[in-house]
């Protein structure tokens, strides 16, 4: 049988390796991708939780959540080509000084 | 007996055995229909060797293109290479999978409980095929971009931007269903086209919604790379588009694709609008002799569109997927909101 | 040993599996996929969880949309031929504090719901037909929350005309 906690635990699990990949990870595109992760271990917490209360509550935050990340994604990735049209790299490291 | 050999479940085994059988078989039927109506339209005879007429020539071709050599380039990614045409024909052949055929039938009485022709029916049937459609384009940008080839890459992203860009003139056209209907499951926006107006005229909702007919069969048309919409796999254009480096069953599999797609778009504008399984004279069992018909014939709309109207350049599709039709999308689903809110 | 546990399992392993994948693979575009494989365990958790609804627009927004631009940007930049930098800021040894970090956090997370007692679904019918119904959602979603589906709305548009001006070249 399958309990609310189970479904904490994979979403804790999935979170932290969002974070991993943001630490560890010296390309901006898979430092994105990672907060997706991130973003989608959220989703299912709440989805899970809604299940337990019994309200859609936890669906409609889940669908608001989507909407941003697809801003955010949007806007996130517009910045990623703006930077590397001037330092032709994806890493973060060379984005260090603040004068070009 | 072990209880998974009950009936109903080997019921439901075969029938999506049948299913998943008839949508190949129905790619292999267009492959014929459609070089036997081009013949036609060209003034030829079309195939007329293999079989009678002609209807054995598409497993000639088969055949041939499983002789063939399976062939990669050497510089292209070689796990994405093997799997884009994979992912295309797992979204085309699964997008089928919540679209009802039929009303419910017990088999003369050889099942205890009647059993629904299709293969399974969710509450959010409509959003289901509109997911796996999106998923659809992956095949697609994956075929052009591993393929490591300019034509390809060009081909692929060509083909990948216009197949978003009209996915929201289909969505919308599907939510204005969605409205008039009440629900999302497609099972019962058939039913509720049920029944017929001063006895002569049945409730179809290609009558209350007719730009949404024709926004969703154009913008199908556009999801499915045919003509006049296939610029990117035109052969004077790209050479063959994202599908260039692909050879014998691969290449086969990205043109079962794309025709258990245009079956997929044709049974969903069948359901939505002419009213699924319903017709006046067959009986009820017999339902699934109506969808045929209907299907064919949105088919038969698609050959005949390919092979009588030029093709549209690339820039002048996405003007016309983004200026036109989405707009008229828009408005449509406005129009069909105020309707349903003053006839109550 | 009923249909709700394998699927849980199997598709969390999915889920963590491909996350991992993510994070581990040296060329971005092959990160690109395996996140959409992960989207879509996570669809298959949500169907578990009676969110047909949260499931299919997972699918739609999440692995139709998003991912697909990733994939043209990554496309654009011909990113799949860069190979990770050496960290230079942080140096070797920060990255190997930044994993244990992480494991940290997982496993304190684990930690702190073990303390818990388990606390098991309701399985009341009419409260999973209230949640999986798509017309509940679409009411709560214009009436009680009608504020934040507007600003929702207005954040899109914000966002896009932003993308357009960022990314634009400069002439």
């Amino acid at each position: 049988m399958v309990s609310l906690n189970h479904y904490l635990v994979l979403s804790g699990i999935l979170f932290s390796i969002g974070t991993a990949g943001v630490f560890l990870r010296r390309n901006l595109i898979t430092i994105l991708l990672s907060i997706e992760i991130m973003l989608n271990a959220v989703n299912l917490t709440f989805v899970a939780v809604g299940r337990y209360l019994g309200t859609v509550d936890g669906q409609i935050i889940t669908f608001f959540v989507m909407t941003v990340a697809a801003a955010e994604a949007a806007v996130g990735l517009a910045l990623v080509i703006a930077l590397f049209r001037h330092r032709e790299t994806l890493s973060p490291d060379a984005f260090t000084l603040l004068k070009w | 007996m072990p209880a998974f050999i009950n009936p109903t479940i080997l019921a439901h085994l075969v029938l999506i055995f049948v299913v998943m059988n008839l949508l190949v078989l129905s790619s292999a039927f267009m492959v014929w229909m459609e070089r036997k109506v081009c013949a036609y339209i060209q003034d030829r005879v079309g195939p007329n060797r293999v079989g009678y007429e002609g209807a054995l020539q598409p497993f000639a071709d088969v055949l041939k293109l499983l002789f063939k050599e399976e062939l990669r380039p050497k510089a292209a990614d070689a796990f994405l290479f093997a799997i884009a045409p994979i992912l295309s024909t797992v979204a085309a052949l699964t997008a089928f999978s919540v679209v009802p055929f039929g009303t419910e039938t017990t088999l003369f009485g050889l099942l205890s409980e009647p059993l629904r022709l299709e293969v399974t029916d969710v509450n959010v049937a409509v959003l289901v095929i509109f997911a796996i459609t999106s998923m659809g384009v992956y095949g697609i940008v994956l075929a052009g971009w591993s393929s490591n080839s300019k034509y390809s890459l060009l081909g692929g992203l060509r083909s990948s931007a216009q197949m978003i860009s009209y996915e929201l003139s289909y969505g919308l056209s599907l939510a204005a269903v969605v409205m008039l209907a009440g629900s999302l499951s497609l099972r019962e926006i058939v039913m509720n086209q049920s029944g017929y107006w001063f006895h002569v005229i049945p409730k179809w909702y290609i009558f209350l919604q007719p730009i949404g007919f024709f926004i969703y069969l154009t913008a199908g048309v556009a999801e499915t790379n045919r003509a006049p919409f296939d610029f990117p796999e035109a052969e004077q254009e790209l050479v063959a588009g994202y599908h260039t480096e692909y050879s014998s069953m691969s290449f086969g599999l990205f043109f079962l694709a794309e025709y258990v797609n245009m079956v997929t778009v044709s049974a969903v504008a069948t359901s939505l609008f002419l009213g699924g399984w319903l017709g006046p004279l067959l009986p009820d069992w017999l339902g699934w002799v109506w969808f045929m018909i209907k299907v064919l014939a949105i088919l038969f709309f698609y050959v005949w569109m390919r092979w009588t109207l030029p093709r549209y350049r690339y820039d002048q599709l996405m003007e016309f997927g983004w200026k036109w039709l989405l707009p008229a999308a828009v408005l449509n689903l406005i129009a069909t909101a105020a309707l349903v809110i003053w006839l109550g | 040993m009923d249909l709700n546990t394998i699927g849980f399992f199997v598709f969390g392993a999915i889920a963590v599996l491909a996350s991992l994948g993510v994070i581990g693979q040296r060329n971005p575009m092959h990160s690109v996929m395996l996140l959409i494989v992960s989207f879509g365990a996570l669809a298959g958790l949500y169907i578990l969880l009676d969110a047909p609804f949260s499931a299919v627009t997972q699918i739609i927004i999440y692995a139709g949309a998003i991912m697909v631009l990733f994939l043209f940007v990554v496309m654009l930049l011909n990113a799949h031929t860069e190979a990770d930098a050496l960290p230079q800021v942080i140096g070797p040894r920060g990255m190997q504090i930044g994993a244990v970090l992480s494991v940290l956090l997982a496993g304190e997370v684990v930690w702190g719901l073990s303390r818990l007692g388990l606390t098991w679904f309701g399985n009341d019918p009419a409260t999973i037909a209230n949640i999986s119904s798509v017309s509940r959602i679409g009411i709560a979603i214009f009436t009680t929350h009608a504020f934040a589906f507007e600003v929702t709305s207005i954040l899109i548009l914000v966002s896009m005309v932003g993308a357009v001006v960022i990314a634009r070249r400069e002439h």
